[in-house]
């Protein structure tokens, strides 16, 4: 087994650094279920990191531990090398943690544009009388984070949409939206709850393209929930297994693949 | 033109200037649904509040002054001087952003994820609270708001329209009053709307009025949001207050005004800032028209029930209101 605790290169030539975040022996329990039983796994600089699992096996959960939307009773989660204590939400997208949901949380009355520009908020710190006066940092600021987010509407080939309102697009696009919306943060880690859910062949095959492109092109730190094992396979560097909670495999997708306990409760199951 | 058809115009135009009043309660109740979903029962209370604590504080009345004599056996109700109006304004500002954030933090905080109805009492508890409140800090007795603003009719509007119509007609009575609310709402939404647009605060607050999960995602403080749409109703209420104070006094029938915002609510939409207008300008124009040329035929009064008629007509064939959300249920 590789050894994953220090920085490494992909075989695809991508240098990994150090551990961005680490969760240690994290338990999460609602009432008396218990969904995240004592998981410990980390996520490196550059890399993209999968969580796969049967449906129910806490795979959200621990991706709602990460993003602050839950805070687990036992276990201690470190974030560049400091221990972070509970937080809200809108903390934790403050330290540069930014994601996606997995039934698309989209403001639909604005417009792609608006959206995307959202993701930029953190990065505005003009005060408000800068901002009536519309002069110095204001200005200076309006004019960054407009360039910032036409450079990931590029990106994500959203040019033609930009003035849509949200509510009004398809399914596959709101998805690429929402990405657009959290790659505008710049975030240190960008988590995506089931990316590719609902779509097609096509718009599954552009959506990894994408990812792909976000990790090799940004650097950016990726953590994603898949339902989808052959993409899952083809897209992420290591991979986390869960089941009923637990963490049943940890590795790199040949060694997952290879793992007993995970072709059992998972890969073994036929599964559509 | 017929003299009729002129003083015809001339109940348009002051019906037009009513319906902003209506427009500016209005405007506070749809600044705190959107972004929360709380029917605030109490914006009402908060303009006759506001109203209460910028006199109160113009003419230097000790706040709580009877509450103070009866404890300490003083007798003190004067700081003994006066505070200029704009001075007032500011600090009764700074009353009202206090009351928003100690609302937030006492109230609805502890309340959030709780069903619509019962955040909906919780405001009429707050309604009575703060009515007690206000009278207990100014005393109940009725007051003038002496900010020395125009009032009576303009003489301008009456000499230059006066040639208009044959010699039954005596030109356009229009209060100045009005005409200097009017201005004052124009500026005021105008603003608001500049806010909500250009604004990183205002970005935000679009963004929980539309999704509270993924506006919590790109890092937005929802708790942070909703001091800010209260402190926004409270100004509002204060240039409600103000208004409507110039006009009639500062009184307590005065939180009854927003009443006459539920039927514009229902004709605009709770949702809809352009529609908290339009709704307040067509219930102002309505009431006066129907009073002008329906009411001599059935006794007069009609203005004490037109614009709840005309909301229900409306609640049976639209019921989202003219700019609503349209509700669709998927089965």
């Amino acid at each position: 087994m590789k050894d994953m605790l220090t920085p490494y290169v992909t075989d695809d030539g991508r240098q990994i650094g150090d551990i961005l975040m680490d969760m240690r022996n994290i338990t999460l329990r609602f009432g008396g279920v218990e969904a995240i039983k004592d998981i410990s796994f980390n996520i490196q600089e550059g890399e993209i990191r999968a969580i796969i699992g049967p449906n129910g096996a806490g795979k959200s959960s621990m991706l709602n531990v990460i993003s602050g939307f839950y805070n687990p009773q036992e276990g201690e989660v470190w974030f560049r090398g400091k221990k972070r204590p509970p937080m809200k939400p809108f903390q934790v997208a403050r330290l540069g943690i930014a994601r996606t949901f997995q039934n698309i949380a989209l403001f639909e009355g604005m417009s792609v544009l608006d959206n995307v520009m959202t993701g930029r908020l953190n990065h505005m710190n003009a005060g408000l009388f800068s901002q009536a006066l519309w002069k110095g940092r204001a200005e200076r600021e309006e004019t960054e984070n407009r360039e910032a987010v036409e450079r990931v509407i590029d990106f994500l080939e959203i040019q033609a949409i930009r003035k849509t309102p949200v509510g009004r697009l398809p399914y596959g696009l709101k998805k690429r939206v929402e990405l657009a919306r959290a790659l505008a943060a710049e975030p240190k880690l960008l988590l995506l709850d089931e990316p590719m859910a609902g779509m097609n062949v096509e718009e599954k095959e552009d959506m990894s393209r994408f990812i792909l492109d976000v990790n090799d092109e940004f650097g950016t730190t990726i953590a994603l929930i898949e339902h989808d094992m052959g993409v899952v396979m083809d897209l992420s560097d290591r991979v986390i297994v869960m089941d009923y909670g637990r963490k049943i495999g940890d590795g790199t997708p040949e060694e997952v693949r290879n793992n007993q306990e995970v072709i059992d409760a998972y890969l073994g199951v036929a599964h559509d | 033109m017929s003299a009729d058809f002129l003083y015809g115009i001339e109940v348009i135009i002051n019906g037009l200037m009513a319906g902003v009043l209506y427009a500016l309660v209005a405007l506070g109740f749809v600044l705190i649904f959107k972004a929360s979903g709380i029917f605030n029962y109490a914006q009402g209370v908060m303009a006759l509040f506001a109203a209460l604590t910028l006199v109160g504080i113009m003419e230097g009345e000790v706040p709580f002054s009877h509450l103070i004599n009866a404890v300490f056996g003083t007798n003190i109700h004067h700081f003994g001087w006066e505070v200029p109006a704009l001075l007032a304004i500011l600090l009764t500002l700074v009353v009202m952003i206090f009351f928003a954030w100690a609302v937030q933090q006492f109230v609805f905080r502890h309340l959030v994820g709780q069903e619509p109805i019962i955040l909906f009492m919780a405001t009429i508890g707050l309604a009575y609270f703060l009515e007690g409140v206000g009278d207990l800090m100014w005393g109940s007795d009725i007051k003038t708001l002496a900010l020395g603003l125009p009032q009576g009719g303009s003489l301008w509007v009456e000499d230059m329209t006066s040639g208009l119509g044959g010699d039954d007609f005596y030109g356009f009575f229009i209060d100045k009053l009005d005409m200097v609310a009017t201005v004052v709402a124009i500026v005021l939404v105008t603003g608001l709307i500049l806010f909500a647009q250009y604004t990183k605060q205002g970005r935000a607050m679009r963004a929980v009025a539309d999704d509270h999960q993924a506006a919590l995602s790109v890092g937005i403080s929802l708790n942070f949001i909703w001091v800010l749409v209260w402190s926004l109703a409270g100004l509002v209420a204060l240039v409600a207050g103000i208004m409507w104070g110039a006009k009639s006094g500062v009184q307590f029938s005065l939180s009854l005004i927003a009443l006459k915002a539920l039927p514009v609510l229902m004709l605009g939409g709770f949702t809809s800032i352009p529609g908290a207008i339009v709704g307040g300008l067509i219930i102002g124009v309505g009431e006066k028209l129907f009073e002008y040329i329906i009411g001599p035929m059935v006794g007069g009064a009609t203005e004490n029930w037109f614009a709840y008629v005309l909301a229900l007509i409306f609640l049976v064939f639209r019921p989202q209101g003219l700019f609503g959300e349209k509700i669709i249920e998927r089965v």
